[in-house]
């Protein structure tokens, strides 16, 4: 029934241009085949009249102007859903590859998703626990939250994100249905069979749906990985009622695959050679978390990029940051006194931390330990400078203190095993042992009432 | 019948309509057989552009484009408070009830209830004649705000006959006018006013009395007239949206208008929630009762954020006309700024630094401009103050938005990354802000608050930048070594900083501050200054001084003194004395 043609008229990188079509429409889904045999799968991001420009998934090698016909689908992307997607694996545009056959759909849909109405969000209040004190403790993750985690090559985000998704899932709460999406956006082969590792060795394994576009998958297709994956997400949360921890990694592989389609498309590009349009399109992935009013499930987004260069003025975490709900920051220099997680806790922020922490969530002073310590070891980095300048000698007697404690703050608060797994009043508790190593006039961060409860006792 | 066109190409959210369509520049079209809404931006012989403000996947050349003869418009009239709306002023509730929790495209709403009647008192009779901006009738919108409805301000005529007072919908006509033609020009509760055009005014008076948030650093340090202007940059984290969260709470203007441009959903939810259950410490009613929002979160459509900024000035401006001091807080221009950027990359503009178009400058003056206090056609005093906030790419303050920004506001309240780390918020640094407006202010200050005010103001200031140039000094060889003079201007400083200048938002007593107790805290800590100057100049060294708590007692004034309990200050200035007494007594 569909109109097959024959041939293109220009192929450039990922981009072929398709003349003489009818009535085809923006963002639909065109089938290639090259050769008579192979099937490739395009998308249509720009029409002029009857010449579509097509984005070709996979590769357009072996593709010649000649040996290609095509054919318009009539629908957008879309990916097959039910629930038997639970412990499966897809490639990056949502084929299985797990050679398990086919979904059996319930429904198919659009990969775009639609913006949520904010008036039918609800705001996110229920704290997840991590068992970590740097994240628990300072940056508490919320459910319906997105928190990236900001890393460099080389430093250990897969085992934080890991040990994250295993401890969380092992919550207090887990009678409740619980899952995890995990996208793989041109990662390293290994760092995707680690992740697949761990959900075995945790048990949650038929908990988990992967997309998996590895490095030396097409680079087109990891445009489309996260949105198939939040796809999924979205499905399973506000449909199947589950609660939904939403891994995406790495964010960065996602941003460079923009700027590379963007400029074979031949577009004006703005920071950094980056499409004008990444903070939109960012915002379109990240943006997909939260809670519904009147529905059980909620999706929880932990990005992970990594910073190039470890620039964090970069714009890819730089405008992550800005519509993100804050950020865990990694750092080198801690990585480097292996200390793990090597969390820098001064730059790290949870924003939905305040409304989900204190009396009846977590305990009446977590959010003033948080200030204190958040304050106190700001002070340490200023005594840390003079002491480089002066030597740690001739510092005054409190700056010593500080150091003592920034060292031990360090040590014992962020720095944690990799199968620690910390309770809320231990973290808390943790806090207030390494605040007493200060002297109290010195804490201005905490109502007098609750140093008086806390910091004489011991 | 309207002019229509035929789509030829599509990119995004910028459609081309093939050959002289007939459009105008800046009419409103709708697009497909959806009836996507868009603007006409760009006009040739062979071309029209549109931006739709909606999603387009699934358009197809071929299709039509249909005309509305009117410039992209918004409804102005009661209704527009405690709603929530999106960048182009339809109402999210509306858009939830009627296709669930995700925004469909092509959702035809009205922007306020057509059907809702309001009890009208109507306040013309016949044979007035009445121009434009003239009130007609009054509608008790919330239990807080009257609204007035007005005359168009391009319509004028001798009233013909009006409706009794009663319960009107916005379609109603209440008032008929005849025009200057003899004609008949029906007036109804509501009127349509283009949204890139500013209402007209009689005359800008200059701004003379300040804006009061409750925020200590704004109100003392930078203050912000009524009808001024102001930018708040920062990089992420730096609690932008929490500053602009607090002026919408506790400052004294009569309406709010919170636009959240290209920013997070959870956010508006966040405002939606607190601000109907926060209760406006004036009146006693919601806070959502003076508030109106306009939600174009930042994975909604381009092009509708581009039109937020300017829906909402819009909203803002009609309140003014009604007599009313509004604020309108913008968060962020620089989002909106990027959705210019990333439109005109569509378009193939030749772009200007940073990829920004040319053109951003001009477009920050016209929205920075709208601001003012003005004398209305209908003879009252409205204001429009803005607030927006800056988000530049990591925190740089040199980058074009900011700079261009820079230009057209008076005040910037210059957010701190070091500050923010540190947990000192609000984290706006007081050596890189300013305000401009302080000199318009002084002598409200002086007459209102103290005569003192303005004098305490640039002494607090002197001690802080003292305290900087003393920093340079103590971050090489440590405070140990300075003379006891200045490690006093140091702790004066500190006690300035940690018990003046942080605020915290989310305590009962700090989270609003009248200008009384701001003025107050001043004063005390003032006078600690002096009197521990003259202990330090009789010999006393200042490790004796801080044996004392006194430093830290004034610190936590701001938790231990109630808003309502001033007179307790009287009791920290004997504290203050027994003090100086003791050092004497003891060291003596």
């Amino acid at each position: 029934m569909a109109i097959e043609y024959l041939g293109l008229s220009q192929i450039q990188g990922p981009l072929v241009i398709l003349e003489g079509v009818e009535n085809a429409f923006f963002d639909e889904i065109v089938e290639i085949t090259v050769a008579g045999n192979e099937k490739k799968m395009g998308r249509i991001i720009e029409i002029y009249e009857d010449k579509a420009v097509i984005q070709v998934f996979e590769s357009t090698e072996s593709m010649s102007l000649k040996n290609t016909s095509s054919r318009l689908t009539g629908h957008p992307m879309e990916i097959p859903l039910s629930s038997d997607i639970l412990g499966r694996t897809f490639n990056g545009i949502g084929q299985p590859i797990d050679h398990l056959g086919p979904i059996h759909a319930e429904v198919s849909r659009d990969i775009n998703g639609l913006p949520l109405n904010p008036v039918t969000r609800e705001y996110p209040r229920n704290y997840i626990r991590t068992g970590i004190s740097a994240i628990d403790g300072l940056t508490t993750l919320i459910r319906g939250q997105k928190l990236p985690i900001f890393s460099g090559n080389g430093l250990p985000h897969d085992r934080l994100a890991a040990q994250i998704v295993k401890q969380a899932s092992l919550g207090e709460d887990s009678d409740e249905k619980f899952a995890i999406v995990f996208a793989a956006m041109g990662v390293k082969y290994d760092v995707a069979e680690y992740f697949r590792n761990t959900f075995e060795e945790s048990g949650v394994s038929d908990h988990v749906v992967m997309y998996l576009n590895l490095a030396n998958d097409p680079v087109v297709e990891r445009l489309i990985t996260p949105k198939a994956a939040l796809t999924a997400a979205e499905y399973l949360a506000f449909e199947k009622n589950m609660h939904i921890l939403v891994v995406l990694t790495d964010m960065t592989s996602f941003a460079e695959a923009m700027r590379e389609v963007s400029s074979s498309k031949g577009e004006i590009p703005s920071r950094k050679g980056y499409p004008g349009y990444l903070y939109s399109e960012l915002a379109t992935v990240y943006e997909r978390a939260g809670l519904v009013r009147g529905v059980n499930g909620s999706v929880t987004q932990i990005p992970i990029l990594t910073m190039p260069n470890d620039d964090i003025t970069h714009p890819i975490p730089d405008l992550t940051g800005y519509i993100t709900e804050g950020q865990i920051v990694l750092d080198r220099t801690m990585h480097g006194q292996g200390i793990y997680p090597p969390i820098n806790v001064l730059p790290s922020l949870s924003r939905l931390m305040k409304d989900g922490i204190g009396e009846g969530y977590t305990r009446e002073d977590h959010q003033a330990v948080a200030n204190q310590l958040f304050s106190c070891y700001a002070a340490v980095g200023d005594a840390r400078a003079l002491a480089s300048v002066i030597g740690e000698d001739e510092l005054s007697a409190l700056d010593k203190q500080y150091l003592k404690f920034g060292q031990a703050f360090e040590e014992r608060f962020v720095g944690q095993g990799e199968e620690e797994n910390r309770t809320i009043l231990e973290t808390l508790d943790l806090g207030w042992e390494l605040l007493r190593m200060i002297p109290r006039q010195e804490l201005d961060r905490i109502d007098t009432k609750l140093l008086d409860q806390y910091y004489d006792r011991k | 019948m309207n002019n229509t066109g035929v789509i030829y190409g599509i990119n995004g959210p910028v459609v081309y309509l093939k050959g002289n369509t007939g459009f105008k520049m800046h009419e409103m079209v709708y697009v497909g057989p959806e009836k996507l809404v868009g603007e006409v931006i760009n006009l040739t012989k062979d071309t029209t552009t549109v931006q739709v403000y909606e999603e387009t996947s699934g358009l197809r050349p071929g299709e039509t484009a249909q005309a509305t003869g009117d410039a992209i418009s918004v409804t102005l009239g009661p209704g527009i408070l405690t709603n929530i709306f999106d960048g182009i002023e339809r109402p999210l509730n509306e858009i939830a009830a009627r296709s669930g929790k995700y925004i469909t495209r092509g959702v035809s709403v009205d922007a306020l209830n057509t059907e809702k009647k309001w009890s009208t008192h109507i306040t013309v009779k016949p044979g007035d004649t009445i121009f434009g901006g003239a009130i007609i009738a009054e509608v008790q919108e919330t239990p807080a705000i009257l609204h007035k409805s007005m005359v168009p301000p391009n319509v004028s005529g001798v009233v013909k006959s009006v409706a009794e007072d009663g319960d009107y919908t916005i379609t109603d006509t209440i008032v008929t006018l005849t025009g200057k033609d003899g004609q008949d020009i029906p007036l109804k509760l509501a009127q349509k006013w283009p949204i890139r055009m500013p209402r007209p005014t009689a005359e800008r008076e200059p701004g003379n009395r300040p804006l009061v948030t409750g925020q200590r650093i704004l109100d003392t340090m930078f203050p912000i007239a009524k009808g001024g202007t102001a930018a708040i940059p920062g990089g992420f984290g730096t609690g932008k949206t929490m500053t602009q969260h607090q002026i919408a709470k506790w400052s004294d203007a009569d309406i709010i208008i919170y636009i959240g441009c290209g920013e997070r959903g959870n956010e508006m939810t966040q405002v939606l929630e607190e601000f109907s259950e926060l209760v406006d410490p004036k009146t006693g009613n919601p806070l959502m009762d003076r508030t109106a929002l306009i939600a174009n979160t930042s994975n909604m459509p381009v092009a509708a954020r581009e039109a937020s900024i300017y829906t909402g000035v819009t909203l803002a401006e009609y309140y003014r006309d009604m007599g009313y001091d509004v604020a309108i807080m913008a968060d962020s221009t620089s989002r909106w700024a990027e959705a210019l950027r990333e439109l005109s990359g569509r378009l193939e503009e030749m772009p200007a630094e940073e990829g920004f178009p040319a053109y951003l400058a001009s477009r920050l003056a016209v929205f920075y401009e709208r601001a003012g206090l003005m004398k209305n056609l209908n003879g009252t005093e409205g204001s429009v103050s803005m607030i927006g906030a800056v988000s530049p790419q990591g925190g740089d303050f040199s980058e074009p938005v900011t700079q261009n920004t820079k230009r057209f506001v008076r005040c910037f309240w210059g957010l701190d990354k070091s500050l923010a780390y540190a947990r000192h918020f609000p984290a706006i640094h007081w050596l890189t802000s300013y305000s401009e407006y302080i000199g318009d202010l002084a002598s409200w200050y002086n007459e209102n608050v103290d005569e003192h005010f303005v004098e305490y103001r640039s002494r607090i200031l002197a001690i802080l930048n003292q305290e900087s140039s003393l920093m340079e000094i103590v971050k090489l060889i440590g405070s140990d070594v300075l003379p006891d003079d200045q490690k006093l201007t140091l702790e004066i400083a500190r006690v300035i900083r940690l018990g003046f200048l942080q605020q915290n938002a989310f305590h009962a007593e700090d989270t609003c501050v009248p200008l009384k107790k701001q003025f107050l805290m001043m004063d005390i800590i003032l006078y600690l200054q002096e009197r521990a100057k003259e202990l330090v100049v009789k010999g006393m060294p200042m490790s004796v001084l801080k044996e004392s708590n006194i430093f830290d007692r004034i610190v936590s004034i701001k938790y231990d003194v109630a808003n309502n309990e001033l007179e307790k200050f009287k009791e920290y200035r004997q504290a203050i004395d027994e003090f100086y007494q003791q050092v004497l007594e003891k060291n003596g």
